[in-house]
């Protein structure tokens, strides 16, 4: 049963509305990340989060602007570092919903070592990834999801290097929540991201979110996406070997795990520097 | 005469003890500076040692003396050589004279021809034969005793010292043995600097490093939340504070790199927890991009740099002041920040602190310019007072009306909204923003937020922290750092003499007080810049942003090698011959 279902009875506390803010996004006609913007509006109230509570984190790249255009606390910092910057709040701010908002360029080639230890460290963030296989921000140079023969001005012909796999490297280290959603099904996205925030520790939404502008045969994935045509499974192996042989399209919650979220005893200690000084006195 | 001076002895020995890594002499000079804290003296000793982790060469060099120390002296009294391995790398870090005394081992070989050259007078003392001979002892606790012997430490604040870090009786009765052992051969090895009879000191004082102090000064100064990457030589800064900030109910997070480090402290930091990182300058050129959006999304954080030998890799455990241009001027756009530099170990407390103090009040970043030097030595200092620095930030309450993160305000200084208060939330960017913190790439915003930025800091008070000055006379020295500790040294030598040199230290680096200096030099006819790095980075900042009066020389080495009081005094007392 999905969270809709369960507060479909009763008046929501607030609406997607209450979740956006009054300024325009700066995205192409088109672009996915509206969908995605939509979802994550969707998935606090689905939550009956308060805005004030939730702060939403970005580094640089189309993806990046969400912030801003939510009504929550937002944090638009440098290209690459979303993830240092919110597991800082986090452990600094348990009390707060943290979500990290990136692309396949911040996320996966910037900010590709963050990625692996922000799965390892498993802090309770949720990290949503709109994955369009290009750098659009720049116009148009392939990134690390990018097929090898794309051709770009900056890549003529293709890098001809192999694209990598997102989800089966963040089941290799450690990530506790893996699912893959797709930005054309705004609602179906909005559950699997309040599924994502609800679980502890780090969970990893992989969105599916088309370039029209420089990736326009992406309008075509509509057409391929799918739902997962198994459950979810906590064997990280099995979800790595699916992950491995499925053509992409497979969209849904695909790994859930349980372990315990990092999270440092932040508040506990009850000494004074005064009682620091003490150690140094002759 | 001062009636000090009529007591016997000196005012200040230096002992070095050297070794292979791995052969203790870290664990000798720390349970001699101990004991000479306990029975009274100041004491400094500097960790010296070669770039291998286990089997390296290694010097503990002490100095203790009857009055607080933030130097390494000219000469070294008392070489105690536990072996011979590669100690002669240490030659210009250890400097002795005719009226030295050498210790070492016969079974070991010889001492290197470039000590015995210096006159030094040569004694034996087997020591590895000896510990052989008291089971369960080693011949560290025989350098121990011969260097406490030979100083005049007396053998009880030895032993007190040695029973307080040994738990296990049979260890500790050989260890004690051979300390007794190293103090008879002290004895039979006859004269070298004595100590004076220590003066008694007055009020709380306290034995720590640089790296404890600052890492203790940042706690005391509120903050609450360290993210850092083990770097040399400021991993014991961090050391010291993992524990520690848990105990105040902080956290450390090891991050994965510089970079995560940086950010993730801006992280905690826009969460309204005062937030703190320590690196080298490797790191800090990591961080440089961060702490740009730091200044531009005014999220306040305190960047402890503890510099060592650069540029690149460098030579990791050694002291340099060469960050200082970097610190000074390396972010990218116009990005006013703070840059202190504590100038001796106990001040590394006090600008700490000052640094969270300021960062969090004006909502910037703030750089600390400690040392290798400074981190790693670790000395008898008075307590340094609680300065009423503690970290206060304007925040902004649930619900206000009409609500701008970035308000053009006076000060330029505006309220922080910090996550979880209703009413007022805001993107933090690193975009240039309107008032309100929407992005904007138009000339109007951008002027107004770059002016507000910078109207922050150059409407900040300083106080009287910003230097400190000293002394009068037409020749001013100009330093900053622990170059502080000599030049202080070779201005006393010089006043002895008759010659009155005038102090600034400069505390505060950045931003630039032009006006605060010309007052300092009122007067001044001659101004001798002091900094250990090769390229005069302090003179080119001062003669790019601060008038100075007369005559401008720069005084400088690079590292590793200390500025010594006495090449400092020489050339002041040659200077104002010319």
């Amino acid at each position: 049963m999905s969270a809709a279902q369960a507060t479909a009875a009763e008046k929501p506390a607030r609406t997607a509305a209450d979740f956006k803010s009054d300024y325009k996004p700066i995205w192409c006609p088109g672009c996915g990340d509206y969908s995605v913007l939509s979802s994550f509006t969707k998935a606090f109230a689905l939550l009956e989060l308060a805005p004030e509570k939730v702060a939403v984190v970005s580094g640089i790249g189309c993806s990046s602007r969400i912030p801003a255009y939510t009504s929550c606390y937002g944090f638009h910092g440098v290209h690459g570092r979303s993830l240092a910057a919110a597991t800082g709040l986090k452990l600094a701010r348990p009390d707060l919903t943290v979500v990290v908002a990136s692309g396949d360029g911040d996320g996966y080639s910037i900010g590709g070592n963050h990625f692996l230890h922000a799965c390892r460290r498993n802090a309770d963030l949720t990290y949503v990834v709109m994955d369009n296989h290009v750098y659009g921000m720049t116009k148009g140079q392939p990134s690390p999801t990018t097929e090898p023969d794309w051709d770009s001005k900056l890549s003529p012909g293709g890098t001809g290097l192999r694209s990598f796999n997102p989800l089966v490297i963040a089941l290799a280290a450690g990530a506790n929540f893996v699912a893959r959603a797709f930005a054309g099904d705004p609602n179906g996205t909005a559950e699997i991201l309040a599924e994502a925030m609800r679980t502890p520790g780090f969970s990893f939404v992989e969105v599916m979110s088309p370039c029209v502008t420089f990736r326009p045969e992406q309008r075509e994935w509509k057409s391929h996406v799918r739902p997962a045509p198994v459950k979810p499974t906590d064997d990280s192996a099995l979800a790595a070997r699916r992950l491995m042989t499925d053509d992409g399209f497979n969209i849904g919650v695909l790994y859930k795990g349980d372990r315990t979220p990092y999270q440092p005893p932040m508040g506990k200690g009850r000494k004074t520097p005064a009682d620091l000084e003490k150690g140094f006195s002759l | 005469m001062t009636k000090s001076e009529e007591r016997p002895g000196r005012h200040s020995v230096s002992v070095a003890i050297t070794g292979s890594g791995g052969a203790g002499v870290m664990t000798a000079g720390n349970m001699l500076l101990e004991a000479a804290a306990q029975a009274g003296w100041y004491g400094l000793m500097v960790r010296s040692s070669g770039p291998q982790i286990r089997g390296g060469e290694a010097a503990a060099l002490l100095r203790l003396a009857t009055h607080p120390v933030n130097s390494l002296d000219d000469t070294c009294d008392v070489l105690v050589a536990v072996d011979w391995q590669n100690v002669h790398r240490f030659a210009d870090e250890i400097p002795l004279g005719a009226q030295s005394v050498i210790v070492g081992d016969p079974d070991q070989g010889e001492p290197p021809e470039v000590y015995l050259k210096s006159g030094a007078r040569y004694g034996k003392l087997a020591m590895k034969a000896t510990a052989k001979s008291i089971p369960g002892s080693w011949p560290n606790m025989l350098a121990l005793g011969v260097a406490a012997g030979l100083v005049g430490v007396p053998f009880d604040a030895v032993k007190a010292v040695v029973g307080k870090s040994l738990k296990k009786s049979e260890a500790l009765a050989a260890s004690i043995a051979a300390v007794e052992a190293g103090m008879k051969a002290a004895a039979d090895l006859g004269g070298a600097a004595r100590l004076a009879p220590p003066v008694a000191r007055t009020g709380a004082h306290w034995l720590l490093t640089g790296n404890q102090a600052a890492g203790f000064g940042a706690i005391r100064g509120g903050v609450r939340f360290v993210a850092a990457y083990p770097i040399t030589p400021a991993t014991e800064l961090l050391e010291y504070m993992a524990p520690a900030l848990t105990q105040v109910g902080g956290v450390l997070v090891q991050a994965e790199d510089e970079l995560a480090s940086i950010n993730m402290i801006i992280g905690a930091s826009y969460g309204g927890v005062p937030a703190l990182t320590a690196t080298a300058g490797p790191g800090l050129s990591l961080m440089v991009e961060a702490l740009g959006l730091a200044v531009a999304a005014e999220v306040p954080i305190v960047v402890v740099d503890v510099m060592r030998g650069g540029p690149s890799t460098g030579i990791p455990a050694k002291s340099e002041q060469s960050d200082l241009s970097m610190a000074v001027s390396g972010l990218h756009g116009d990005a006013p920040r703070v840059v202190l530099a504590p100038n001796s170990i106990a001040d590394c407390v006090t600008t700490t602190q000052w640094a969270v103090h300021l960062a969090e009040q004006m909502q910037v970043p703030a750089i600390v310019l400690s040392d290798q030097f400074f981190g790693q030595a670790r000395a008898v200092v008075e307590r340094p007072a609680d300065e009423p620095h503690a970290a206060k930030r304007a925040t902004v309450g649930a619900n206000a009306e009409g609500y701008k993160r970035y308000a053009l305000t006076e000060s330029g200084i505006s309220p922080m909204s910090i996550p979880g208060t209703p009413g007022v939330t805001y993107t933090a960017d690193g975009l240039e923003h309107t008032e309100r913190g929407i992005p904007s790439s138009q000339a109007t915003d951008h002027r107004n937020q770059l002016a507000k930025r910078e109207r922050k800091l150059s409407q900040a008070d300083y106080s009287r922290h910003w230097a400190d000055v000293e002394g009068e006379g037409e020749i001013a020295v100009v330093t900053f750092g622990s170059s502080t500790g000599p030049v202080r040294e070779a201005l006393a030598r010089a006043k002895a003499d008759g010659l009155n040199v005038r102090l600034v230290s400069m505390r505060l680096l950045a931003p630039a007080q032009p006006e605060r200096m010309a007052e300092a030099l009122r007067g001044v006819k001659r101004v001798l810049v002091v900094e250990q790095n090769w390229g005069g980075q302090l003179h080119r900042y001062l003669r790019s942003d601060f008038d100075l009066p007369g005559e401008v020389r720069s005084f400088r080495q690079p590292g590793p090698l200390p500025i010594r009081p006495a090449a400092l005094h020489r050339e002041l007392v040659e200077w104002s011959r010319a």
